[in-house]
């Protein structure tokens, strides 16, 4: 019960520090929009995509997966700077269960990313997706899969992280592979064979692929698939970071 | 007799091959203010971070309200309230939403937790403060926050690593006449470090500590009479020497976390 509400107390930090920083949630969108219609315009003669869909329609999943994915590793980043400002030192030292710790940073990164991922939503009309209140309630599960998926694995870096100079190489080493290589960009279904091997690595690639089917209705994998795998991945996730907490120096 | 609220045997902590705490034992009886006097890098923060469960012993046992430290973490985490020397707030937060963290993070009753904020915010005297955002606090307000929350929860034991490090006089005393008026009132006990040797006159008794070794372990008044010394900064500088002390502790605590 205690880690219950810990895990509550967790969740909503992340939430106030998000409300109370209002020009962040802005700035936050200027990338992905950019993306989605300038990218999403200029390289729209050259796309043929599956039944007749435009490129922009075909990367609006894509471009949601992408602010899902920075706002979820920001978030869970975030507890590196809480190493360094002291304040993880008051979580630590506090009654709790090491795996509360992990599910309520998750949870609240998570929800502050599918919040993003919501003001993206808002843009379907101009790209011309059209969205139905099932469409918009089965794409905010996925998103939070995603989430909980990517701020899992920024925790697992996070513990491991002792200073916040280190966050330059992730972003360049992890979080740019995950997001190039996932197909939020392009079809996996015309690449040469070493990247689509790359790509079936990637686990971004069956969120993508899920948000894909579930928003406009196109998916190169079985949904159980997809599912299924970003299912393991969390849970690995999570298991990794609480031995991580749990490992007391 | 009261029993000892804090018991600890042959205590030892080494980074790497640097041994930060040598096989140090002590206890502090309950409502006893127990100071920890030592020269940087003699292993006093150490100490502080093994006995609130931050960090394990390499050997010896350190008991904390009852408690192991390593077998029973958190209970003995329920037990104690804790200044740390660096701060520790979320500045990007109100002085309530900390408050209130902190609050559900001992899992208090909500009805406690409103009750109790304005009581300990009015003890150190930042009630109007209440909705501003710690940022917006200068440090010595911070500081007197960070003990208001450390009292939240009414622990049995209050740990004080250097609490008045960088305040102005005036800031110094009121934190000294707050933790003074919390122990009368609560029976607290107090575990603290300090450099300012005034400040560790209020204890009943002070161990001081040198390359991880308890060098000497008494009241401060028999303490003066032993070393024949007017203030407790006289017995402290016969008893650790006048040279300054590289920071070797800190340093291989740094190297050792950059490995880890």
């Amino acid at each position: 019960m205690a880690d219950l509400w810990a895990i509550y107390i967790l969740w909503l930090r992340d939430l106030k520090r998000y409300w109370y920083d209002k020009p962040r949630i802005f700035a936050s969108l200027g990338q992905p929009i950019l993306f989605l219609f300038v990218l999403g315009t200029a390289l729209s003669p050259n796309f043929t995509g599956p039944s007749g869909i435009k490129f922009s329609e075909f990367i609006f999943p894509g471009i949601i997966s992408m602010t899902v994915l920075f706002t979820s590793i920001f978030s869970a980043i975030s507890i590196v700077w809480d190493r360094e400002f002291g304040f993880l030192k008051e979580v630590l030292v506090a009654p709790i269960s090491r795996w509360a710790i992990v599910v309520g940073k998750a949870c609240g990164g998570s929800t502050v990313a599918v919040l993003q991922g919501c003001l993206m939503l808002c843009l379907a009309p101009l790209v011309g997706v059209h969205l139905t209140f099932e469409i918009v309630f089965q794409s905010i599960l996925v998103m939070f899969l995603i989430a909980l998926a990517i701020t899992g694995l920024g925790i697992v870096i996070a513990a491991r992280m002792k200073e916040m100079e280190g966050f330059q190489m992730v972003v360049n080493f992890v979080i740019m592979p995950i997001f190039f290589l996932s197909g939020a960009l392009f079809p996996l279904d015309r690449l040469p064979s070493w990247l689509t091997l790359l790509t079936r690595i990637d686990p971004l690639t069956y969120g993508v692929d899920m948000l894909r089917s579930v928003m406009i209705g196109v998916g190169s994998f079985p949904v159980l698939l997809n599912l299924a795998v970003q299912l393991v991945f969390i849970f690995i996730m999570f298991a990794v970071a609480v031995m991580e907490f749990n490992a007391a120096d | 007799m009261p029993t000892d609220v804090v018991k600890v045997e042959n205590l030892v902590r080494k980074f790497g091959d640097f041994t930060a705490v040598d096989g140090i034992s002590f206890s502090v009886g309950a409502g006893e203010i127990f100071g920890f006097l030592g020269p940087n890098g003699a292993g006093k923060t150490t100490t502080i971070n093994i006995l609130c469960t931050l960090l394990r012993p390499t050997a010896g046992t350190a008991q904390v309200a009852c408690c192991d430290v390593t077998k029973e973490p958190n209970r003995v985490r329920k037990a104690i309230g804790i200044i740390f020397q660096d701060p520790s707030l979320d500045d990007r937060l109100t002085v309530e939403d900390n408050l209130r963290f902190h609050g559900y993070l001992y899992n208090m009753d909500h009805r406690k937790i409103e009750e109790r904020i304005p009581d300990v915010l009015m003890l150190v005297e930042l009630s109007d403060r209440r909705r501003n955002f710690v940022r917006q606090l200068s440090g010595g307000m911070k500081r007197r926050l960070e003990i208001a929350r450390g009292l939240l929860h009414q622990p049995e034991l209050l740990f004080l690593d250097e609490p008045t490090i960088g305040l102005d006089p005036q800031t110094r005393a009121h934190i000294w006449e707050y933790i003074l008026k919390m122990r009368k009132e609560h029976n607290l006990s107090i575990f603290m470090t300090t450099h300012y040797m005034q400040e560790a006159e209020v204890c009943d008794r002070v161990a001081i500590i040198d390359h991880g070794k308890i060098v000497d372990l008494d009241t401060p008044a028999n303490l003066k009479a032993r070393y024949s010394e007017s203030t407790l900064e006289g017995v402290f500088l016969k008893i650790t020497g006048r040279e300054i002390r590289a920071q070797a502790a800190e340093s291989a605590w740094s190297q050792w976390m950059r490995r880890t």
